[in-house]
């Protein structure tokens, strides 16, 4: 078919942040997807706390201490996350070598306290249906905070190759960001489900 | 930079110097299209776009029409195995008492047709045609992720493989796609057979979750200049709403699958009532998901009949905006279905009617789309080819689908006939008339497309007439059948029950459709090799997959399009306007902004690599091997950490580092 | 093509007549429930074929027009297309009217199915197991409570109540001639109401997949006038008949020896076991194995020597016996009448 010039986009840049980029779009996307599985475990979980009235089903009650240590870690993680992300947008690649570090670190430390958070439920996963869930929202939740982790070890490695100098690695910072708060976010949820909703009855 | 020397290709401007503070990124450039003459451009644009030669360069192949193809492909096999599934069924339901099949078999035999049907043919089918058109429907060059396209097939033909190999061994699940608790739990269904299906399931939905999200970016970010939300059209739409209905319901379903495999493998007890668990919780979580997925294997099908009726009815359909307020309207109610599978589990009668009244409201939306779809035909005559037959039977066929639903949506109703074989025919006439009489519309309307050549008309009509008559004559007594008490799912019936007769009635039928399949087959191939050529727009349609070569090349348009209508090739028949400024020496496609379509950023598309084909063999691996143990997650993460990492890690090309 | 559609038509209709006599059909109403569910399903298959055949004129419309071929697809007469919108709008309102009272007219069916049983004296509990029905009667006085299995025999012209559950995996109890279906949910109760206009048997079967054996899990209710009713309830009370011959003898001594007992009871005897159906007054019963085999001598012999080739998969264990002790074996079942 013939053709002909009506528009010269040799001007554009080659890389953008947040919604600009397609990667944030997917992000997003996976984000929607595995945000939906937490809500239907979630939703599980309440299905069948009414459904039985004694529900706990006569298990003793967890400790939350590990539980409230994770929670306040990944809540102050946010902070140095969106200090990363603004130095993403600038591009400036020393301080997000620094961030990432702090984020690799950061991240690590709630998987450590995680460790302790399984025996602190004060329940098996065999034990009974309240147990199960558990396991499942805890577990569910702790696949996504080592798969991110890896992630941002990686990156941050990435980083101080050669590599790491590009507008399309400060993208990445940027994304991971992104999912970083994702990962807090949906903890929240689940620390109230495990720890505090069943308090209230 | 008039005209590009090939020899230069890696001879890049130098890197330009970070300013001090380190606030700008680096860029480099290369050779760009502007100017340059066509024979030029087409050597620069084939040597960059290229799938690299030999086997390990046709694993690696990350090209959008590659990677559909073989998904196309892939699913045909898949429909002709599930075809032969039910032919062998209908053999031995011929007549009472027959002892051809005993239960252990074809209770497999049933199970392998529904999730061979489903998972593997309908849903892969549908997204892998979306895989071939969206890109070039939207003007792009290839698909958003393209390596997690490819990867996506390698899960989906593994786990395919995965059941088909276990079905061999006799290991096949026999507790129905539905796989209802306590049938599959740990106490009732022994062996591997329901872990098979189990982990089956949640394997192969990673597939169409993945190319869900790289559906909806591309739609979202790689529209070509000036296609606005208004001006996308309505196939793409039904994609971009089907691929959200796919990331809302397909975790459903694998959320039910892996508490399934944890009551199996490690002892929760999550669907056990004796442990505060329950078994209807499994049906809630799979209907939450089981709903939408028939609207995930329909609704691109509407999107193919308003592709294939304005080219036929010779003008853009009508009630366009209509039509794609009825595409969210119906992605949105899909959700709100799901009890009426459940009917008969004696919930309480209040809620049931509620659900009774939302699935009598889906048919509000799916009857403006028919109307629509009507009232385009009615100005003048149609030009009658093969799709369009096609998309008449569609009419036919599904409009009965749609009545009998609504009566299947009524609650006392429904517990006369549901699990007969009355529900049997309802959703074949939804299925194979709403999703399968499209399809095989949109292969005739396509092919062209894809292979360059026509297919034939003579056979094609003959296909049709022998597809419809088939089907008729195996589906339309099920509903007679179901309603003289004859349930779903048994292997055999009693003599006396009066069954007989109609059932063999039921099975010539079935021969004769999967026949019209056989003939299909045979005008696919032989078209394939001898049809007429077909050029670029033999139908003469509006939309930009027909702006382009049949087949189109590697890197699809030589120029990005620019679209100034909803059918752009209708609107500009002269000559089409394209944008200019793109680099050649790297795959470099246009970034637009959601609403608009305004180009925004010169992006980078991923180059070919075998490391998606890795990373699905060590997930599969994995996936395998957790059927007999729990611990294959933790010996599966070390490599699919292996391949992840070297999936994502630059390797110097222009389109890992800018 | 056209004549071969209409064979196939014809063919259909011939066949769909033939068929209206079954005793299992939902076409083919017994009971007030099923008379209402019939009238429904005729109702809207009715309406559905009009508004069918609608569409399907409406389809017709432009490939019997005269008009020819559109040549430029972009010009467009807004003046038609006007008409056309109001025509699809009215179209649209029309479906909307129509929804609405089919979604209306179910609501009220279901409120006189749930009348149907509201003064029902009697009441059956029904546990589904793979692949028979346990069917208990119950009663206030715990020596009139009655256990058997697969057939219930039911006072006709009275409502009967039903509590459905399951010991296994879900069932779902469903007798199309009486009433639509309800499922047997280990962990749940169901109830389902049920009545028989007139005396009759009517059958029934399993209706979710339940796994090996579902197709062979029938029922049949035996519909019967009150004082009938009442003599079989006490007949089926009285301990299982005492052997009538040596043979028998030799049977019964058999049979407590032997696996049998492990799982069946037979009551006045020590067999007490309670994971197979109720032999008290087997021979009473019109069908074995949960509606696969007629009663008869020969069925009752082929069914305990080889019950994996009668019902495939079924939990009934093969028993190493003799051709004599077989024959012992019957002979003694059949006596308990």
């Amino acid at each position: 078919m013939n053709q002909r010039p009506a528009m010269d986009i040799s001007g554009l840049p080659t890389f953008g942040h947040g919604p600009r980029s397609p990667t944030w779009w997917g992000t997003l996307g996976f984000m929607a997807l595995e945000g939906t599985g937490f809500a239907l475990a979630a939703g599980a979980y309440l299905y069948l706390a009414t459904l039985w009235p004694n529900w706990r089903l006569s298990a003793p009650q967890p400790n939350h201490w590990p539980g409230t240590i994770v929670t306040l870690l990944l809540i102050v993680s946010l902070v140095p996350n969106h200090m990363l992300n603004r130095y993403a947008k600038e591009c400036a690649i020393g301080p997000v070598r620094i961030g990432m570090v702090v984020m690799s670190l950061l991240g690590v430390a709630p998987l450590i306290v995680r460790w302790f958070e399984f025996p602190a439920l004060n329940i098996y996963w065999d034990t009974n249906a309240y147990g199960s869930m558990l396991w499942v929202l805890l577990g569910l939740h702790t696949t996504h905070l080592i798969t991110d982790v890896g992630d941002t070890i990686v990156l941050t490695v990435l980083m101080f190759t050669h590599h790491g100098y590009s507008g399309r690695r400060f993208g990445d910072v940027g994304d991971n960001v992104f999912y970083w708060d994702f990962v807090v976010l949906t903890w929240i949820p689940i620390y109230l489900l495990i720890y505090w909703i069943p308090r209230l009855g | 930079m008039s005209s590009a020397d090939l020899t230069s290709e890696r001879d890049l401007p130098p890197e330009r110097e970070a300013s001090a503070k380190g606030d700008v990124a680096p860029e480099r450039d290369g050779p760009r299209d502007t100017g340059m003459d066509d024979a030029s451009l087409h050597r620069w644009l084939t040597r960059t776009w290229r799938t690299p030669p030999g086997i390990i360069g046709a694993l690696s192949s990350v090209d959008h029409k590659v990677i559909a193809r073989r998904y196309l492909v892939t699913a045909f096999l898949f429909l002709c195995l599930g075809g032969l599934n039910a032919v062998a069924m209908r053999i031995q339901l011929s007549g009472p008492q027959r002892g051809l099949i005993g239960p252990d078999l074809y209770n497999q035999l049933f199970t392998m047709h529904g999730v061979t049907m489903m998972f593997l043919f309908a849903v892969p089918i549908v997204q892998a045609t979306g895989i071939y058109l969206v890109p070039l429907m939207v003007g792009t060059r290839n698909i958003a992720f393209p390596r997690l396209n490819a990867f996506s097939y390698w899960v989906y033909v593994s786990g395919g493989l995965f059941a088909w190999v276990s079905f061999a061994l006799s290991m096949a699940p026999d507790v129905g796609w539905f796989a209802y608790v306590p049938l599959s739990g740990p106490e009732y269904g022994p062996g591997k057979r329901a872990d098979v299906w189990a982990q089956m399931i949640t394997y192969t939905e990673v597939s169409s979750l993945a190319v869900a999200v790289a559906t909806i970016v591309t739609v979202f970010k790689q529209r070509a200049p000036g296609m606005s939300l208004d001006k996308i059209p309505l196939y793409v739409w039904s994609l971009l709403v089907t691929s959200f209905v796919v990331v809302f319901a397909m975790p459903a379903v694998m959320i039910t699958s892996t508490f399934l495999i944890l009551d199996r493998l490690v002892g929760t007890h999550i669907f056990n009532p004796a442990e505060g668990g329950d078994a209807l919780l499994f049906q809630h979580l799979f209907w939450f998901f089981g709903h939408p997925e028939v609207y995930i294997i329909f609704l691109p099908a509407t999107g193919m009949v308003s592709a294939i009726i304005p080219a036929f009815a010779r003008r853009p359909v009508f009630g366009h905006l209509g039509l794609v307020l009825s595409l969210i309207a119906v992605g949105f109610l899909s959700f709100g279905l799901w009890v009426h599978h459940m009917f008969a589990t004696g919930l309480p009668k209040l809620g049931a009617s509620f659900f009774t009244a939302s699935s009598m409201m889906i048919a509000i939306p799916n009857g403006v789309q028919i109307f629509c779809w009507l009232a385009t035909l009615w100005d003048g005559r149609p030009v009658i080819r093969t799709p369009l037959l096609f998309v008449f039977g569609f009419f036919f066929i599904f409009v009965i689908g749609g009545l009998t639903g609504v009566m299947l949506a009524s609650v006392p109703l429904d517990l006369q006939v549901h699990d007969t074989y009355f529900v049997v025919a309802h959703f074949h006439y939804v299925l194979i008339g709403g999703a399968v009489f499209p399809l095989l519309g949109a292969a005739y309307f396509w092919f062209p497309k894809i292979t360059g050549r026509m297919m034939s008309e003579r056979l094609g009509r003959w296909h049709f007439w022998l597809a419809l008559i088939g089907f008729n004559a195996a589906f339309f007594p099920m509903h007679i059948v179901g309603l003289w008490g004859m349930p779903r799912r048994v292997y055999t019936y009693p003599a006396e029950l009066g069954w007989g007769n109609i059932n063999l009635f039921i099975s010539a039928g079935a021969v004769l459709f999967f026949l019209s399949f056989v003939l299909f087959a045979f005008n696919l191939v032989h078209s394939a090799l001898k049809g007429a050529p077909a050029g670029d727009n033999p139908w003469d349609a509006g939309t930009l997959e027909w702006a382009t070569s049949s087949p189109p090349p590697s890197y699809n348009f030589a120029r990005i399009p620019v679209v100034t209508n909803v059918e752009p090739l209708w609107a500009e028949r002269e000559a089409l306007p394209v944008a200019t400024g793109l680099r050649v020496d790297a795959r470099e496609l246009i970034i637009s902004t959601v609403a608009e379509a305004h180009p925004d950023i010169r992006e980078k598309s991923a180059t070919p690599s075998i490391w998606p084909l890795l990373a699905a063999i060590s997930v599969g691996g994995t996936f395998l091997y957790s059927i007999f143990t729990p611990w294959a997650i933790v010996w599966g993460a070390a490599p699919i950490a292996v391949t992840l990492i070297g999936w994502f890690w630059p390797k110097g090309d222009p389109e890992d580092e800018e | 093509m056209k004549r071969l559609a209409s064979i196939a038509f014809a063919t259909a209709i011939a066949l769909f007549l033939q068929g209206c006599a079954g005793w299992q059909s939902a076409l083919d109403p017994k009971g007030p429930a099923a008379s209402e569910l019939a009238w429904l399903i005729w109702f809207f298959t009715g309406l559905c074929a009009v508004v069918w055949v609608l569409v399907m004129a409406a389809l017709a419309v432009p490939l019997m027009m005269r008009s020819r071929e559109r040549l430029e697809p972009l010009v467009l007469d807004a003046g038609a297309d006007n008409r056309k919108l109001r025509v699809v709008m009215t179209a649209v309102g029309l479906t909307a009217v129509i929804l609405v009272g089919l979604t209306l007219l179910s609501f009220f069916a279901n409120r006189t199915l749930a009348a149907i049983g509201s003064d029902a004296a009697l009441t059956i509990r029904v546990t589904g197991h793979q692949w028979w029905w346990e069917v208990r009667y119950e009663d206030a006085t715990p020596s009139r409570i009655l256990t058997t299995a697969n057939e219930i025999h039911i006072p006709a012209g009275e409502p009967v109540r039903l509590l459905l559950t399951s010991t296994d995996v879900i069932h779902s109890f469903w007798v199309p001639s009486l009433s639509g279906k309800l499922d047997l949910i280990p962990g749940r109760m169901n109830v389902l109401d049920i009545k028989a206009d007139k005396p009759g048997v009517y059958r029934g079967q399993c209706a979710e997949f339940c796994g090996a054996q579902h197709a062979n899990m029938g029922t049949f209710i035996i519909a019967e006038p009150r004082a009938k009713f009442d003599a079989w309830w006490n007949d089926q009370l009285q301990p299982a008949a005492a052997p009538s011959n040596d043979e028998a003898k030799t049977g019964e001594d058999l049979f407590l020896k032997r696996p049998c007992v492990m799982c069946h009871k037979i009551g006045g005897t020590p067999a007490g076991g309670t994971v197979a159906p109720d032999l008290t007054h087997v021979a009473s019963r019109q069908t074995l194995a949960a509606g696969t085999l007629t009663m008869s001598r020969g069925n009752l012999a082929a069914w305990i020597a080889d019950p994996q080739g009668v019902k495939p998969g079924s939990h009934m264990p093969v028993v190493d016996l003799s051709g004599d002790e077989l024959n012992a074996i019957v002979a003694y079942l059949e006596g308990l009448k």
